[in-house]
């Protein structure tokens, strides 16, 4: 029984494709098995530089999931180049920051959704929900 | 077989016993669900990332203990990454050492 039928939800069969954008390597791990359950075609960067690089090689994906605190580049200033680059993919922060200015700062720079870490199932259904654009 | 059994139980006693005590939390629990055929060591390779990374975290963050006058800045963003992956991974007691260091950062406190 594949892994989606047993957890009561939808598998996407690989017609949605994701970026985890973050640097901590545990994270990176869960997301990404997350996102395979659900049946999610997805890639893993390690910070915000490296998300704006894939996209500008040409790459676009339906879903972005941006860890907000990176080296390098970190999920704020990735999502604002990524907007001004003309990327309309769903952009959802997933971060640890609970102050509400931290959370408003994320937001504001460009983001369609918002979720506390760690991510479960139930949030990233709610965030596949929101996926209004089709790469 | 019987020896099987007696260890399957005693397994399952530890876990719940470190549920019981605090130690894990229901998200521990979310990635037992994450398990499945095709990644059936999903669960041993987070847990074992964690210890990797938990041991490189723990040594920078005791450097810089070492160090004089303390950065609580550098300090909180180790905390900030020691506490985030021990949330991912439903280290519940570990996460809550982190906040309260994390506060002490916060406050300039040494001491604490």
């Amino acid at each position: 029984m594949p892994k989606s039928q047993f957890l009561g939800v939808p598998s996407l069969n690989d017609e949605v494709t994701a970026l985890v954008v973050d640097d901590n390597k545990v994270s990176q791990m869960i997301h990404h098995q997350l996102l395979n359950v659900l049946g999610i075609v997805n890639h893993v960067v390690g910070n915000g530089k490296e998300a704006v690089e894939i996209h500008s090689s040409g790459k676009k994906f339906d879903l972005v999931l941006m860890d907000r605190d990176m080296p390098v580049m970190n999920g704020i200033e990735a999502t604002k180049k990524l907007r001004d680059m003309g990327v309309k993919s769903t952009i959802a922060g997933v971060s640890s920051h609970s102050l509400s200015e931290e959370r408003q700062e994320f937001i504001e720079a460009g983001l369609d959704d918002y979720h506390e870490k760690p991510l479960t199932v139930a949030k990233l259904l709610s965030v596949v929900s929101k996926i209004k654009y089709k790469a | 077989m019987e020896r099987n059994s007696q260890l399957h139980r005693q397994v399952a006693l530890m876990r719940q016993s470190l549920f019981d005590q605090g130690y894990l939390d229901e998200q521990f629990v979310q990635l037992e669900e994450l398990q499945d055929d095709a990644n059936p060591n999903f669960v041993e390779e987070v847990v074992t990332l964690y210890y990797r990374d938990s041991a490189r975290l723990i040594a920078s963050i005791e450097q810089a203990l070492d160090k004089s006058p303390l950065d609580f800045n550098k300090l909180d963003s180790y905390m900030h990454q020691f506490k985030g992956s021990s949330s991912s991974i439903g280290g519940r007691k570990v996460k809550a050492e982190c906040a309260q260091f994390r506060e002490y950062c916060r406050a300039g406190n040494g001491e604490g």
